[in-house]
């Protein structure tokens, strides 16, 4: 009835001076979805065009098309950056083994900041409530104790021996069982999980999202699914990972405030909740200001 | 802040009908700027709570009302009726939440069709409105895009609109307008209330007075019909006079921030040491030497508590005893005890059952979870002996409630031992009853009820010591793991070796203390102001309990399980000692 806390904080929600955010990639399409015909899409702030003409990317400011942004293609997508571009984009060596169905499953429009929808990505206790009957299932919420750290050489949060219930943890398996993931943060605004690959033991299956912002508080969230799986087609990949994703729009939409608060005392952490805490400090400490509040000093 | 929004909070505002609390709703409110969570719990209380799950800030509004507790749809977290304290967390099923986990919530009042709410402190009490004799109505509540002010303004020129007529306004406020409408026969009068959403946005709410008792449907129909059009025509108009207008900025509602203990991860022990003032207001006899005892607040809210928690009862005569809460989930408006007449009483049973009376006021403590109860388990098994029914009832009202399949095996020794018959009745098809059984035959039946374990069941025990050490038996000898069999014991008949001193280092105080014989480790923490909560202080209720981080303990509770103990990486304080010359305590 009365919808306008979004408006309120859509107000003070525009352009973006931060730094380390405009120095960043951004995914904003992907590729195998764009032609010739320019597109139009907003990245922090400003509208933008883009288009692939014969193999090639191009991107730049909707007020100045004929100057180029940096484009870099990767993982399927098209990335650009509107600032000057730091350092090259996160490796995700996955991608290029031979023998992975690389799939662009999705990408989501969802009014939420980039950090809430990363947030979303990591956290685990939510799959019973949110993802009921695929990704977890009640009465099985308990989230185990699982390591977390940010690795020194990368500097990237790394969450390991997380374990989960699963009602149905590969397409042919017989009941539930507890499936491991690796969780990654390379980029503030994407994040990358491993989960183990019903296929093969020895290798991981790869789910990675690329949060466009759009501004601080929309996003467009892009899914990249790499699986060593020789049954499913792209399309039953794809309607998966869109179905997760839909079942997780109204409830970040429904989260106040929309940027991330990174004041430990604007929300109340539980154990489960290890990730969140440590992914909060590393943006807190990266000096990060667009798509979160910052803790006061 | 601005004056409007300063005179705005100063007051009571209503903030719902009472028909939008259709029963298991959530209905989503707004006063100056703040979004409220409004509910209706199934015993007929109203709750007013910030509209945002204190864990990730998912909107209250979008959760699940079961009529008892609210439900957050992110991640299962629930808080209950009345004292919006969280009641459980999915993601660590094993433990009690923290008791101060509590949602902001604020007064409520319903009155005469209307839910009404205030931010202000110092306003304890709805200021009387007056309505007309008669009989009244409430009217469709109409919103407005426009300040305050430009709608008391418009509702004042409908009122002098039409000179004919002898109407007039009785009084106004800066939110409120009342008039009296002069008729042939029959006066009516309408009181306005302007409840301030935001900076630029109001709802009208009104109710009409006066009515004639006997009036009938058709013209109650006609006469809302009537009114909601000219709230209408104010909402037209009000909006029309905004356009010449700036609209002012929106009010921004300042959260307040979680306590500073909450916002780092979480430690879930928790001192509580307070101790609540209560009035015995029922007292009566619930089966043969069993009394129910219920104690409601004096003054204040009652806090939370979860199934399988107890509260201390500090006697007039200077004992105190624990006592499982039998209460259902929500039930939050009084603790239920049950008090078995022990034969061997020191004092405490004999108290209750002899001299405690109707009125009386005893001290309790806030309630404490040692045995808390998961709700994740495919089928939870609850045993109780006795009196060990108390915990149980608790327990299986919350599992009943949540459709989560159980059942409760309770052995007494006759029909009329049995407790809270009143109670057993809602669940009964999951109750099974084993009567006058002797110790070879209880043992049998256990073995029955026992004989196999699946994964994600889970079973609970309270009753007479020998009781839970052959059920604890029983269940290891068919698989069931430890942390799968869960306990509460009266009290630790164990004898106790207080004969051997030894050191304790606390890595956290920087303390090296020694523990003479004849002294516990509680005691010498004690006289050195290491202060740590405790409660039955004979190795059975788990409250005293540390963490060891070097030297072995000589475990003497009854609290730890085995494998616990094994592990060697906490301890009872109040009973337990050293094998190893000293120990090392992260305290």
């Amino acid at each position: 009835m009365f919808a306008n806390s979004y408006e309120k904080e859509a107000m003070n929600a525009m352009s973006c001076n931060d730094p380390v955010i405009l120095n960043q990639w951004h995914a904003i399409a992907a590729i195998e979805d764009t032609g010739a015909t320019a597109c139009h899409t907003r990245l922090l702030g400003e509208q933008l065009e883009y288009s692939v003409v014969e193999g090639s990317a191009h991107a730049s400011r909707a007020q100045t098309p004929n100057k180029q942004l940096p484009i870099t293609c990767a993982y399927g997508y098209i990335w650009t950056c509107l600032g000057i571009p730091s350092a090259p984009l996160f490796e995700l060596p996955e991608y290029l083994e031979s023998d992975r169905t690389n799939v662009c499953a999705a990408s989501v429009g969802v009014r939420v900041s980039a950090p809430r929808a990363v947030e979303n990505f990591l956290d685990m206790g939510h799959f019973p409530y949110v993802h009921t009957g695929i990704l977890g299932e009640q009465p099985h919420t308990e989230v185990r104790e699982y390591d977390v750290e940010v690795t020194e050489d990368t500097n990237e949060v790394i969450a390991t021996r997380c374990r989960f219930y699963q009602p149905q943890a590969a397409a042919g398996a017989e009941g539930g069982m507890l499936v491991e993931y690796i969780y990654r943060v390379p980029h503030p605004y994407c994040s990358v999980l491993y989960k183990s690959c019903p296929d093969d033991e020895s290798r991981l299956d790869v789910i990675a999202l690329f949060v466009q912002p759009m501004d601080e508080i929309n996003i467009r969230a892009h899914a990249l699914v790499s699986v060593i799986d020789k049954t499913s087609a792209p399309l039953a990949i794809r309607m998966f990972q869109q179905t997760i994703f839909g079942q997780d729009k109204p409830i970040l939409e429904n989260q106040l405030p929309k940027r991330l608060p990174l004041d430990p005392r604007a929300e109340t952490p539980i154990r489960a909740d290890k990730s969140a805490i440590v992914y909060r400090r590393w943006l807190s400490k990266q000096g990060i200001r667009y798509g979160v509040i910052p803790a006061a000093a | 802040m601005s004056t409007h929004l300063q005179n705005a909070k100063k007051q009571w505002h209503p903030i719902a009908a009472s028909t939008d609390l259709v029963p298991r709703h959530v209905y989503h409110a707004q006063l100056t700027g703040r979004e409220l969570a409004v509910w209706r719990a199934d015993d007929g209380h109203v709750n007013v709570w910030e509209n945002r799950c204190l864990h990730r800030g998912v909107r209250l509004s979008i959760g699940i009302n079961d009529g008892r507790e609210l439900v957050c749809q992110y991640h299962g977290w629930r808080y209950a009726n009345r004292t919006a304290g969280c009641t459980y967390i999915p993601a660590h099923p094993a433990d009690a939440p923290a008791r101060t986990i509590c949602n902001n919530q604020y007064p409520v009042v319903e009155k005469e069709g209307l839910i009404w709410s205030t931010e202000a402190d110092d306003q304890p009490e709805l200021p009387a409105i007056d309505y007309r004799a008669g009989d009244k109505l409430v009217l469709r509540a109409m919103p407005i895009n426009a300040t305050p002010e430009v709608v008391l303004i418009t509702l004042k020129q409908h009122a002098h609109a039409d000179e004919s007529s002898n109407d007039r306004i009785i009084e106004h406020n800066l939110f409120s307008l009342s008039m009296l409408l002069v008729g042939n026969d029959t006066h009516l009068q309408v009181n306005y209330f302007i409840q301030p959403v935001d900076s630029n946005r109001v709802v009208v709410r009104a109710v009409l007075s006066g009515l004639p008792n006997d009036a009938n449907t058709a013209y109650k129909l006609q006469t809302l019909r009537e009114h909601n059009e000219i709230l209408k025509q104010v909402q037209e108009s009000a909006e029309r006079q905004m356009e010449a207008l700036d609209t002012p900025l929106p009010w921004e509602p300042v959260i307040r921030p979680v306590s500073e203990k909450l916002s780092y991860m979480p430690e879930l022990s928790s001192k509580r040491r307070s101790l609540l003032r209560v009035k015995v207001s029922d007292i009566r006899d619930t089966a043969t030497a069993i009394k129910a005892v219920e104690f409601m607040s004096i003054e204040g809210q009652l806090p939370t508590f979860q199934p399988g928690a107890h509260i201390d009862v500090h006697l007039p005569n200077a004992l105190i005893r624990q006592y499982s809460l039998v209460n259902a989930t929500g039930q939050t408006d009084r603790y239920i005890i049950g008090v078995k007449r022990e034969s061997d009483s020191t004092g405490g049973s004999t108290y209750i059952h002899d001299t405690l009376r109707m009125d009386d006021v005893v001290a309790v403590s806030v309630p404490r979870n040692n045995f808390p109860m998961r709700r994740d388990a495919v089928k939870t098994l609850l045993i109780a002996g006795g009196i060990g029914i108390t915990p149980m009832l608790s327990m299986a009202q919350a599992l009943y409630h949540s459709s989560m399949p159980f059942k409760l095996h309770y052995f007494v020794q006759g029909a009329d031992h049995l407790a809270f018959k009143e109670t057993l009745e809602t669940f009964r098809s999951s109750l099974i009853v084993h009567s006058a059984l002797d110790p070879a035959q209880t043992q049998l039946e256990l073995n029955g009820i026992l004989s196999s374990y699946e994964n994600a069941h889970h079973v609970y025990v309270c009753g007479p010591g020998p009781m839970l050490n052959v059920t604890r038996t029983i269940a290891q000898s068919h698989s069931w793991p430890d942390d799968a069999v869960h306990f509460e014991y009266f009290k630790n008949t164990q004898t106790q070796d207080k004969s051997v001193p030894f050191e304790v280092s606390l890595s956290r105080s920087g303390l090296t203390l020694q523990v003479p014989s004849g002294k516990s480790l509680l005691q010498v923490l004690r006289e050195n102001n290491v202060d740590l909560p405790s409660s039955c202080e004979q190795g059975a209720c788990g409250t005293c309990k540390v963490t060891v981080t070097a030297g072995e303990a000589l475990h003497q509770d009854v609290y730890l399980s085995e494998t616990e103990k094994q592990r060697g990486d906490c301890m009872m304080t109040c009973v337990s000692r050293a094998k190893s010359n000293s120990l090392t305590l992260d305290i």
